[in-house]
């Protein structure tokens, strides 16, 4: 360690699927610039190796590790203890909210993931296309032959869905994630496709601009931002069929 | 409340904990609409007076001269300031205006919202 230990007690949420959550604290010695996710990962191995919780890569890419820590949601592979408590402190940590609880801090995000690829989200896109549009562009260290390649910034971690307060209350509401996938997938193929999937009750006019998706994502992918300005795009498609009113789409024999 | 999204979560949406300056331009709109809502209902039944005659009539505005229905005069006008005032935040941002300035054009909003309170106060109780 390189600091003074801290004492902490850490508050977690225990829940099996379908039973009652309840709260169990455990006291730990930390060092404050530890992460939550060691704390976490201390508590299953020397103190109750029944707590489950998700965690991969452990430097904010994979998105598992989404939790909310005192009540805040936060990835916790890079979420300092130092940052949420103090020495002799608390800290509490329950699961993303809006997703089923499969078992204490693990939520089932089977159906987010399924949202996700019917906007033919593709982790990968040329650079330009994967920043944010207001975003001035930055200068590549190593040019490449070809147009440059890169992770776009959603990891699919979840956060912004626990954190909307209409995801809340509406089953059907995709959610800040997937109408930020399909901004994104259409700023670098335009289709009528995804214009029908932002522009339904459950998706882009379910929002109700309260910002907690942008405040809470952990990789500035500003999913408000671009929510809004899909609604531009679907305002104009909306004027634009009003002047010249589409034709009827085949349907197949 | 159950963790997934449920209709029944609804007073939720009235929690600040842990929450950012969005999330209370959230629920200032809901809280105005519903007193709102609430006066317009009232305000109906008042007009009903009308209904059963000068007598019942001149009785109950003698009844709302009470300071306590000009304090709820004044929060009509509070609400009704508060939530106009966001809700042109809230339209301009819907179609791409100003949204990376959100935070900054709400607070100024609401300094807006609080000076002309604090006129209209001024002005009902200062004149009796």
């Amino acid at each position: 360690m390189t600091n003074q230990p801290w004492q902490v007690q850490i508050k977690i949420q225990r829940q099996r699927a379908g039973e009652k959550p309840y709260v169990q604290a455990f006291a730990l010695e930390v060092d404050p610039d530890e992460y939550v996710l060691d704390a976490v990962e201390r508590i299953w191995a020397f103190h109750d190796r029944t707590l489950t919780y998700r965690h991969a890569c452990h430097h904010s890419t994979c998105g598992a590790c989404g939790m909310r820590v005192n009540g805040r949601e936060k990835l916790t592979c890079i979420t300092t203890i130092r940052s949420v408590t103090q020495n002799g402190g608390t800290i509490r940590i329950d699961p993303l909210r809006n997703f089923p609880v499969v078992s204490d801090l693990v939520v089932d995000m089977g159906d987010f993931f399924l949202r996700m690829n019917k906007s033919d989200f593709n982790s990968v896109a040329p650079d330009n296309a994967a920043r944010l549009p207001y975003e001035h562009p930055k200068k590549l260290e190593t040019q490449t032959e070809g147009e440059p390649e890169r992770l776009v910034d959603c990891i699919e971690c979840g956060l912004c869905i626990s954190a909307c307060p209409a995801a809340n209350t509406d089953k059907e509401y995709v959610g800040p994630a997937v109408l930020a996938a399909i901004h994104l997938m259409y700023t670098q193929n335009p289709s009528q496709k995804l214009i029908n999937q932002a522009d339904d009750h459950s998706g882009l006019w379910r929002c109700h601009s309260a910002y907690e998706c942008t405040e809470v994502c952990p990789s500035g992918v500003d999913p408000a931002w671009r929510i809004m300005d899909m609604r531009k795009t679907v305002f104009k498609d909306r004027v634009k069929s009003i002047i010249k009113p589409r034709l009827p789409e085949k349907k197949d024999a | 409340m159950p963790n997934q999204p449920d209709s029944n979560n609804w007073p939720r949406w009235f929690d600040p904990r842990s929450r950012s300056l969005g999330t209370f331009g959230y629920i200032l709109n809901r809280v105005t609409a519903l007193g709102l809502t609430l006066y317009l209902m009232m305000h109906l039944v008042a007009l009903g007076q009308l209904a059963r005659g000068a007598d019942a009539y001149d009785g109950f505005i003698a009844l709302v001269k009470n300071p306590l229905f000009k304090l709820g005069e004044l929060l009509v006008i509070a609400a009704g300031v508060i939530h106009g005032l966001n809700g042109i935040r809230i339209a301009l941002n819907s179609f791409g205006i100003g949204v990376r300035r959100q935070k900054s054009t709400f607070i100024t909003l609401m300094l807006i919202a609080v000076f002309i309170i604090v006129f209209f106060a001024f002005k009902m109780f200062s004149e009796g």
